[in-house]
C-alpha cells in the first residue's frame, strides 16, 4: 500500500495570510503541505503525507455557513483524499467550530475519515463531540508539538479504519460512547491515588463524569378517574409462565405484550418474573405482589376505575440499557394511544 | 489488629491417594473431599475436577470462589462463625495457598451464575483463569428449595477451601507480610501528620444469591458497623453466591480485597488507614436510608479525611453508593467511588441507575454490557444448559460452531467494583 | 420508561420501591412501594393483609392520577 493521501484544512492564520483582519477570504485550496502540515507530515514519514491544504478565514467560513461548506466539499471531492484532517484549533472559538463543522460534514457527506484537534473549552467540543473525534489539545499554538503526536497516530488508525482504543489512551475528547481498556493499575490502586489528590486539593480526573439526566413536564391529571381507561406497565419482569418470548434475565433486549382479558388474578400456575436482579420467589409465587391484576380487577368491579386495559407491558429493567428501554417505552406507549389508555400505572421493583 | 500472612506460591495442583502440598504442589484427596461434602444430606453428588491456567477448559455456572486458607496461630479459625464458632479472628498468623482456589458449580439456582473461561478472550476479564481450581460440580437432592440449595453448596465450597488451607499449615511460605490496623487513637498519635483514610465497603444483601454473611450474620439484618481489615483477610466476610457475575465480589475477592490491600500499602507513607466500615445494600428504602445515614455518622464520628467506597452489584444499589457518597462528602469527608457501568451494547446509554454532582471522583470497573464473543473450548466443567439464561446471556447465544456471545455481565469478576481489575472504561 | 409514557401524552405514576432513583430518571408521580422482590406486596403477612397493602398502594396512585402536579411528586401512601 503507498501511502495514504492526507487534506488538511487549516485558517488564514495558520496559512501566514495574516490574522483577524483577514478572516474574511474565501477557500482556497493549494497542493503540498503548510504551517502545521509540516510537523504532521514529518510524523507520518513513509505512512501518509498531506498532498493538499484547504485555507479559509474564519469569518467566512462561520458567516457565510452554506457557500463555505460547499465550496470546500467540492475541493476535498476533487482532491479524493483517504484521510482529512482540520487544525488543531486549540482555544480559537470560531476556528474550531470550522474544523469541527467542515470535518462533520466531510465525514457524513463523502464518507472519509476525519479528525480535528481543539482544547477541551472550545465550543466546537460540546457541538461535535458526539459526532467525530477531537483530539484534546492545550489552549494555545505552544501545545502544537503535543497535539500533532496525538492526531498522528488517531488519524492513521481512523484512516485505515483500525479499533479505536478508549479516549483515555487515544487522546480524544470524550465522545459520549463508553469505550472498555485495560488500564495500567488496577482500580483499588487508582482509587487510593485519586483519593489523595482530592485529599490534597490537587486536580484529579473522575473516570466517568456524572451525567444529567433530562425532564418531562407532568400531563394534567385524569378529570375522572372513574371513567379511565388504566393500563399497567412493569419494569420486573412479570410473563406468563415459562417465559414464551424468552426476555432476557438482565440486559433485555426486547419487551413483552401479554393479554390478560379475562384474567382475574395472576398464580404461581400462570405467571412468573424473567428478571434476574433480585430474589424471584416473592413473585413467582403471586405475580400480583408485582404486577396488581387482581386489585385493579377489583376497583373495575367496584367502579373505582373504568377498566384495566386488556393487554400489559413488560421488561426486565436488570441491566437493561436506559436507551433500550427508552426504545421499548416510545414503541409500547404509541400502541397505548391508539387504543385509548387514558392513565398509566407502571411498577418497578 | 497485627496479622501476619505467610504466602505459599501454589504453581500446580494434581489428584492424589494422599493429601498434601509439596514445594508447591497441591495433591487433593477426591475420595476424601467427596466424602467430606456428601455428609451434608442435601448434596445428591458431587464431582471434582481440575482446571489450571491455558486449558481449553470453560467452567459455567459459577456460583462463588474461595481462596484455601488456614489459621496457624492467634484466636479463632477461617470463616469464623460459618464454618467454627465465633471468635474474632485477624491477629496472629495466617497461611494462604496463593494461586490456588475452589471453584462452585452445578445446576443454576437464580439467573446470576458467572462462567470462567482458562483460555481465550473470556480468560483475559477473569481473574480466575489465572488460579489452580478444584472445580467442584454440585448435583442438589430432589425437591430441594433455591434458599437450601444455596446454603449448601456454600458451606461445601468453604469447607473444601478449608480442607485444603489445612494442607499449607506446616509450610514453609515463600512471602510473609505483616498487616496492623491500630487502634483509633493510637493510629492518630503515630501519623499526626498523615491523612486519616478510611473504606467504606459495600455489602450486596438482597436475598437470594445476593446476601453476604459477616461472621456467620446475614448483612441485610445488620446495621452499618465497623470490622478491622485484618478480619476480613481470615474469611470474616463470606460471599452468598453470585449476583451478576461481572460484578458480584467472590468470598476470593473478600479474602484478597484489594481496597484493603492498597491502603495497606499506603499506610504510614501517605495516608493513615484508620477504619474499615461494612454496610449493607438493602431491598427497603428506609433500609438504604438508615444504613446510609449512619455509614455518614461512623465516618464523621471517626474523624476521617477521606473515604473509598465501594460498590457490589448495580442497578438499585447505585442508589446506595450514591447516598453514601452524598452523605458523606455532606459531613465533610473526600469520597472516591469504584463502580462499574451499564452503559448498553453500544456504551452509549447511561452508565448508573442514580447520580448526583457530589460523586465527582469515580473509578470504574468498565462497561458489564460490552458483547464478548467466548471460543468454543474443548471442556465444559457444569453445563451449557444455562448460557441463555444467565445474566448477560441472551436467546440463542450459543452458536452453531460452539462459541458464545455473552455480555461481560456473564464473566466472573469481570468488572469487579472493589477495583480488583485493570479494566475501565472512558 | 415513566418519562417515555409522559412524553406520550399519558398521565403516568410510577409505583417503585427506590424513589430516588425514580427523582433521578425524572417520573413525575411517585408512590412508593413495599420492597425490591415485592412491591406492592408482602410475603411475611396473610394473603388477605397483603391485598389490603396492594389496595392502599393502588388506590395512592389512583389519587397521584387524579391530582394536579407542577414538579416531581412523591405520594405518601396513607
Amino acid at each position: 500500500m503507498g501511502k495514504l493521501k492526507v487534506l488538511h484544512y487549516i485558517n488564514q492564520f495558520y496559512a501566514g495570510i495574516g490574522g483577524e483582519e483577514m478572516a474574511d477570504v474565501a477557500p482556497e485550496l493549494r497542493e503540498g503541505a503548510m504551517g502545521p502540515g509540516l510537523a504532521f507530515n514529518s510524523g507520518y514519514g513513509d505512512e501518509a503525507e498531506i498532498t493538499h491544504t484547504i485555507v479559509c478565514g474564519d469569518s467566512f467560513f462561520n458567516e457565510r455557513l452554506d457557500e463555505a461548506k460547499e465550496l470546500i466539499l467540492d475541493m476535498v471531492k476533487s482532491v479524493k483524499p483517504d484521510l482529512f484532517v482540520a487544525g488543531p484549533a486549540f482555544n480559537a472559538g470560531r476556528y474550531g467550530v470550522a474544523c469541527a463543522t467542515i470535518a462533520y460534514e466531510v465525514l457524513s457527506q463523502l464518507g472519509i475519515p476525519v479528525l480535528t484537534g481543539m482544547y477541551e473549552e472550545n465550543p466546537g467540543v460540546d457541538m461535535f463531540r458526539d459526532k467525530l473525534y477531537i483530539v484534546a489539545t492545550r489552549n494555545s499554538a505552544a501545545g502544537m508539538r503535543d497535539a500533532v503526536s496525538k492526531m498522528v497516530p488517531l488519524s492513521l488508525k481512523l484512516a485505515r479504519g483500525e479499533t479505536i482504543g478508549a479516549s483515555a489512551e487515544e487522546g480524544y475528547h470524550p465522545t459520549g460512547v463508553r469505550v472498555n481498556f485495560f488500564e495500567k493499575e488496577r482500580g483499588s490502586k487508582r482509587a487510593v491515588k485519586m483519593l489523595l489528590k482530592k485529599m490534597a486539593g490537587k486536580p484529579f480526573t473522575t473516570e466517568f463524569p456524572m451525567p444529567d439526566f433530562d425532564r418531562v413536564p407532568p400531563n394534567p391529571a385524569v378529570k375522572d378517574i372513574t371513567k379511565a381507561t388504566v393500563a399497567l406497565v412493569t419494569s420486573g419482569g412479570i410473563v406468563p409462565k415459562g417465559n414464551p418470548d424468552r426476555i432476557e434475565s438482565s440486559s433485555a433486549s426486547k419487551y413483552g405484550e401479554y393479554d390478560i382479558t379475562g384474567v382475574m388474578d395472576l398464580t404461581a400456575e400462570t405467571y412468573e418474573t424473567a428478571h434476574g436482579g433480585y430474589d424471584p420467589l416473592y413473585a413467582n409465587q403471586d405475580a400480583d405482589r408485582v404486577l396488581p391484576v387482581d386489585i385493579l380487577r377489583e376497583f373495575e368491579a367496584q367502579g373505582k376505575i373504568g377498566k384495566l386495559h386488556n393487554k400489559f407491558y413488560t421488561t426486565v429493567g436488570n441491566g437493561t440499557a436506559v436507551k433500550s428501554s427508552k426504545v421499548f417505552a416510545e414503541e409500547f406507549s404509541r400502541k397505548l394511544v391508539n387504543d385509548g389508555v387514558d392513565v398509566v400505572i407502571l411498577t418497578s421493583t | 489488629m497485627k496479622l501476619e500472612v505467610g504466602y505459599i506460591d501454589i504453581t500446580d495442583i494434581q489428584f492424589s491417594d494422599k493429601a498434601s502440598l509439596q514445594d508447591g504442589v497441591l495433591y487433593v484427596d477426591r475420595d476424601a473431599i467427596t466424602a467430606m461434602i456428601l455428609e451434608d444430606e442435601r448434596i445428591r453428588a458431587v464431582e471434582l475436577d481440575i482446571a489450571k491456567p491455558g486449558e481449553s477448559v470453560r467452567i459455567t455456572p459459577v456460583k462463588d470462589v474461595i481462596e484455601p486458607r488456614v489459621k496457624v496461630e492467634g484466636p479463632g479459625e477461617i470463616f469464623p462463625g460459618v464454618l467454627s464458632k465465633v471468635q474474632t479472628v485477624g491477629s496472629g498468623r495466617t497461611h494462604v495457598l496463593r494461586g490456588a482456589a475452589v471453584v462452585t458449580t452445578g445446576k443454576i439456582v437464580g439467573f446470576q451464575e458467572g462462567i470462567i473461561d482458562m483460555t481465550g478472550l473470556g480468560a483475559e476479564y477473569t481473574p480466575f483463569s489465572k488460579t489452580f481450581n478444584l472445580v467442584a460440580n454440585f448435583t442438589p437432592v430432589d425437591g430441594l428449595t433455591a434458599h437450601d440449595y444455596e446454603n449448601a453448596l456454600r458451606l461445601a465450597g468453604l469447607k473444601m477451601a478449608k480442607a485444603l488451607g489445612e494442607l499449607g499449615r506446616e509450610v514453609e511460605p515463600n512471602e510473609v507480610k505483616t498487616y496492623e490496623h491500630l487502634p483509633v487513637m493510637q493510629g492518630a498519635e503515630k501519623y499526626p501528620e498523615l491523612p486519616r483514610v478510611g473504606y467504606v465497603q459495600m455489602l450486596q444483601s438482597q436475598g437470594l444469591m445476593h446476601d453476604t454473611y459477616v461472621y456467620g450474620v446475614d448483612m441485610k439484618q445488620s446495621l452499618t458497623t465497623m470490622i478491622s481489615p485484618t478480619e476480613v483477610l481470615d474469611g470474616a466476610i463470606i460471599s452468598g453466591n453470585c449476583v451478576s457475575a461481572c460484578d458480584k465480589n467472590t468470598t476470593y475477592h473478600h479474602l484478597n480485597n484489594p481496597v484493603i490491600h492498597d491502603l495497606f500499602e499506603a499506610h504510614g507513607k501517605t495516608l493513615n488507614f484508620a477504619a474499615m466500615i461494612i454496610t449493607n445494600e438493602n431491598v427497603y428504602l428506609a433500609d438504604k436510608e438508615r444504613s446510609s445515614d449512619w455509614t455518614a455518622k461512623l465516618v464523621e464520628y471517626l474523624d476521617l479525611d477521606g473515604v473509598i467506597i465501594s460498590q457490589e452489584g448495580f442497578g438499585n444499589p447505585d442508589t446506595d453508593l450514591i447516598m453514601n457518597c452524598k452523605k458523606i462528602e455532606a459531613v465533610g469527608t473526600r469520597t472516591v467511588i469504584i463502580t462499574d457501568e451499564y452503559a448498553g451494547r453500544d456504551g452509549t446509554s447511561q452508565s448508573l441507575a442514580d447520580a448526583d454532582a457530589s460523586a465527582d471522583a469515580v473509578v470504574t470497573g468498565g462497561n458489564a454490557n460490552q458483547v464478548v464473543v467466548l471460543p468454543k473450548l474443548d471442556k465444559v466443567i457444569g453445563t451449557l444448559d444455562y448460557v441463555d439464561k444467565i445474566a448477560g446471556g441472551f436467546e440463542n447465544n450459543l452458536q452453531e460452531d460452539g462459541s458464545i456471545v455473552v455480555e461481560l455481565q456473564a464473566i466472573t469478576g469481570a468488572t469487579n467494583e472493589l477495583g480488583f481489575n485493570r479494566l475501565s472504561a472512558r | 420508561m415513566v418519562k417515555e409514557v409522559e412524553r406520550a401524552g399519558i398521565p403516568v405514576v410510577h409505583v417503585c420501591t427506590v424513589t430516588p432513583i425514580s427523582m433521578t430518571v425524572g417520573a413525575n408521580r411517585i408512590v412508593p412501594a413495599v420492597a425490591i422482590p415485592h412491591p406492592l406486596g408482602n410475603p411475611a403477612l396473610s394473603m388477605e393483609e397483603e391485598k389490603q397493602i396492594r389496595r392502599k398502594i393502588l388506590d395512592t396512585a389512583l389519587k397521584a392520577l387524579s391530582t394536579e402536579v407542577e414538579e416531581q411528586t412523591i405520594f405518601e401512601v396513607e
